[in-house]
């Protein structure tokens, strides 16, 4: 394929993109970028109906068709009771509705699941941006994987770590506190970035309300749950509460847990522990979820209890 | 774990007394995954009483000794004390509610019932709750087009419309199958005043002592029929229409154009024929207005839905669904509740996100709102979707702390309702940011429009989540 036909293509699939409105890429990504306007008022048909091609395609911003949400989205020519449909859709973010072409997808729903799918990859792949972990003040331990590939591949080096490592954390924290807090990777980075700058002031405040003393929150790097527990044997912690990306899925790849447990200790039972899970926008909000977790805690150094144990 | 809440419906109508009791049950139906949903998952009707003729001294007075003897014989039968019942409503309607003393009754049925039975009345939520109780909101969650409920009784004929299970409008008008009584021995023995009206403007000569006569009292009743038509738009609505309804109400709004229509109320029992046997076998013209529904045209036009209760449905909607859930996130004083009659002080979405206007209009409504006593208890509400970060909890605390100075430094407590799952993370940031947590209770999840009240009751779900009761006095407004 030569280089002036791929540069068709590309001009194509942006057209295709951008139809409708008939503006360049620029103004496209303006009006369809991430926003807390719930009102998108683009909708898919417009991005999918063929028309004029760009002015500009070089200078333009390829616009982010993820920033379209899926349940105010349908896109059935001729449906027989599109209205019924669109209020079921509000319900879900499921690929429903999404028109086709032949029996494949449209253009815009293919690239829309590759652009899904490249997100999850990205949470998975990148690391938390340094700037927003000094800006919430945290220290960071790395497990003993030496590499994202590692961690993906050796589960349980995900959950170790070596002994420098156990000192450092030593030296850098207050010992036996009613709280222990850690962040951790997890296999979403992207959900760390999304919720923890919010989620965990709130948590503060909550454990600061319930007269709890919190020791040095840290993050850690290649961390699976289970990281928690030679962490809460080094600092001896009534409760401990680790804080991770959820693997991703191709709805939103900035799904938070909580996992919770009193006096962990390394192979303890999972039925131990109490997760909240879905700490996303869309799921329990990153500030609401940190007031609760608060109470949670609490509620478990009063029961001295966790996990199945924890009469809620 | 489950827990059963009894709740008790009391209806006083223009014709009929009624009690129902119920018991809710609830259940926290989240996975152990996840935050608590505490909601309510089954509602029983346990108790229902016979249909008692509401006794009255006049036309204009209640026997409120008689009736509480009703009440507390139908205690007895179902087996339940008063401090058995943790929520309900007990609901004075139709005609009835203009009776001199209505209010007195009220707080007597209320103190009679149990200590967390809302007392009320008012025609837009009488309205509300028969549709509920007929089951056409949860009807309408599941059906195409709008629906609307006609809850006709022996006074007045209550309107909702829903659509979605979305409450579109109510109205009331002065209809009802009691509005003219006749003696045994036929003879016209009441017309109310607005009967009187209508007659006159159709030409249909009316009279207390006249003989009654079936067919001069047809014509009256088609003349009524037909106006039920133009209360939900299947006619074209004409001047006099509009003098019908009830308290100087409105009409539903133009825009609400049913699709299909459900019946309730005693009238409801009497518009399927066939219409054979005297049409003055209960003393009054309730009949004859039935058959008049079943062969007015005009209702032929949109398709009939067949109401879950006829005329149980408002001590129905008055037992069993009146009470709600809040958020199962929320956090209150220990000791602050029950909290009852709090009135709601809705603040406008568009004054939420600027934190100095908020404090500003809190301040501002408060002094206005009761002048004599600003420091009494209100619930603020909010949406607070617009609150996405802990730095916005922060601001929209302290605009709290600054607007609602008067309440937060007097005796009383305040209450915060928020439309969106927000209320325990404000709520705590309050307590941060006064020093105390016993004088506030902050909810969420529960929707409320200015000019409601609210009861909130003592926590279920492990202390987790509270039982609502929002009283929406005012629609159509």
């Amino acid at each position: 394929m030569n280089e002036q036909k791929l540069e068709e293509i590309v001009r194509r699939v942006l057209a295709d993109l951008g139809a409708g409105s008939g503006a360049d890429g620029a103004t496209l990504a303006r009006e369809i970028a991430p926003s807390a306007d719930a009102n998108l008022e683009i909708s898919g048909r417009d991005l999918v109906r063929p028309a004029s091609l760009p002015a500009d395609v070089e200078s333009g911003e390829v616009p982010d068709i993820r920033a379209v949400d899926y349940r105010e989205l349908y896109n059935v020519p001729n449906a027989a009771n599109p209205e019924e449909f669109k209020r079921l859709k509000r319900g879900t973010a499921a690929r429903l509705g999404l028109g086709r072409s032949g029996p494949r997808y449209s253009t815009w729903a293919l690239l829309r699941f590759w652009a899904d799918n490249a997100a999850a990859q990205d949470a998975v792949f990148s690391d938390v941006n340094p700037d927003l972990l000094e800006k919430l003040g945290l220290f960071s331990v790395q497990t003993k994987c030496v590499s994202k590939d590692q961690y993906l591949e050796r589960p349980d080096l995900g959950t170790q770590f070596d002994d420098a490592m156990i000192a450092k954390i030593k030296e850098r924290c207050i010992p036996n506190p009613q709280v222990q807090i850690l962040v951790a990777d997890g296999l979403s980075s992207t959900a760390v970035e999304a919720n923890v700058a919010d989620l965990l002031p709130s948590l503060e405040q909550g454990l600061k309300l319930h007269g709890l003393t919190v020791g040095t929150p840290f993050y850690v790097k290649y961390g699976r749950v289970r990281a928690m527990e030679p962490i809460a044997e080094a600092l001896n912690p009534d409760v401990i509460c680790i804080l991770l990306g959820e693997r991703p899925g191709l709805v939103t790849p900035e799904s938070l847990s909580a996992y919770i447990a009193y006096k962990a200790k390394v192979g303890m039972s999972e039925a131990l522990r109490t997760c909240v899970s879905n700490i996303h926008k869309d799921g329990t909000n990153a500030i609401e979820a940190g007031a609760h977790i608060a109470t949670l805690m609490s509620e478990m150094i009063q029961q001295q209890a966790s996990g199945i144990n924890l009469k809620v | 774990m489950t827990e059963w809440i009894l709740s008790v419906g009391i209806d006083v109508g223009t014709s009929t007394t009624q009690v129902v009791f119920s018991r809710l049950q609830v259940e926290n139906i989240a996975s152990s995954f996840s935050v608590p949903r505490i909601m309510i998952v089954d509602k029983r009707i346990v108790f229902r009483s016979e249909i008692h003729t509401t006794p009255l001294i006049s036309p204009d007075e209640i026997d409120a000794e008689a009736l509480k003897q009703i009440v507390i014989d139908e205690y007895e039968k179902a087996g339940f004390q008063p401090a058995d019942v943790g929520t309900g409503a007990a609901i004075i309607t139709g005609e009835t509610a203009r009776a001199e003393n209505a209010e007195q009754v009220l707080s007597a049925l209320s103190e009679l019932a149990g200590d967390f039975v809302v007392a009320t009345a008012g025609p837009h939520l009488e309205s509300v709750l028969a549709a509920r109780g007929a089951g056409i909101d949860e009807y309408s969650a599941h059906a195409r087009g709008v629906i609307a409920n006609l809850d006709i009784g022996g006074g007045t004929t209550n309107i909702a419309a829903y659509e979605h299970g979305q409450l579109l409008g109510t109205s009331c008008l002065d209809i009802g199958g009691r509005l003219v009584r006749i003696s045994p021995d036929r003879r016209i023995t009441y017309v109310s005043p607005q009967i009187v009206k209508l007659a006159a403007s159709a030409g249909i000569p009316l009279a207390v002592g006249d003989q009654a006569n079936a067919e001069r009292l047809r014509t009256l009743t088609r003349v009524m029929a037909r106006h039920l038509a133009m209360s939900i738009g299947l006619v074209e609505r004409h001047e006099p229409h509009l003098a019908l309804y009830t308290n100087e109400g409105k009409p539903l709004r133009s825009s609400i154009t049913p699709t299909s229509v459900s019946f309730s109320g005693g009238v409801a029992d009497l518009i399927d024929g066939p219409h054979h046997g005297d049409p003055f076998r209960f003393g009054d013209i309730g009949p004859l207005l039935g058959a008049s529904i079943d062969e007015d045209s005009a209702f032929k036009l949109i398709q009939r839905h067949q109401a879950t209760e006829t005329i149980g449905a408002t001590v129905v909607g008055a037992g069993v669904h009146t009470t709600e859930i809040s958020g199962s996130t929320i956090d209150f004083g220990s000791g602050l509740l029950p909290i009852r009659n709090v009135p709601i002080l809705r603040i406008p979405p568009e004054i939420e996100e600027n934190p100095e206007l908020l404090t500003l209009e809190i301040s501002e409504r408060l002094a206005t709102m009761d002048p004599d006593h600003p420091e009494q208890t209100v619930a603020i509400a909010l949406d607070g979707h617009s609150l996405r970060s802990f730095a916005d909890i922060q601001r929209l605390a302290q605009s709290i702390i600054d607007g609602a100075k008067v309440v937060l430094e007097g005796p009383n407590p305040l209450v915060v309702v928020l439309e969106s799952d927000r209320a325990k993370v404000l709520g705590q940031s309050l307590a941060v940011q006064r020093g105390r947590r016993d004088d506030l209770i902050c909810i969420d999840s529960v929707q409320t429009a200015n000019g409601d009240f609210i009861d909130i009751g003592t926590p279920v779900g492990a202390g987790r989540a509270v039982p609502v009761v929002v009283k929406t006095l005012v629609f159509n407004d």
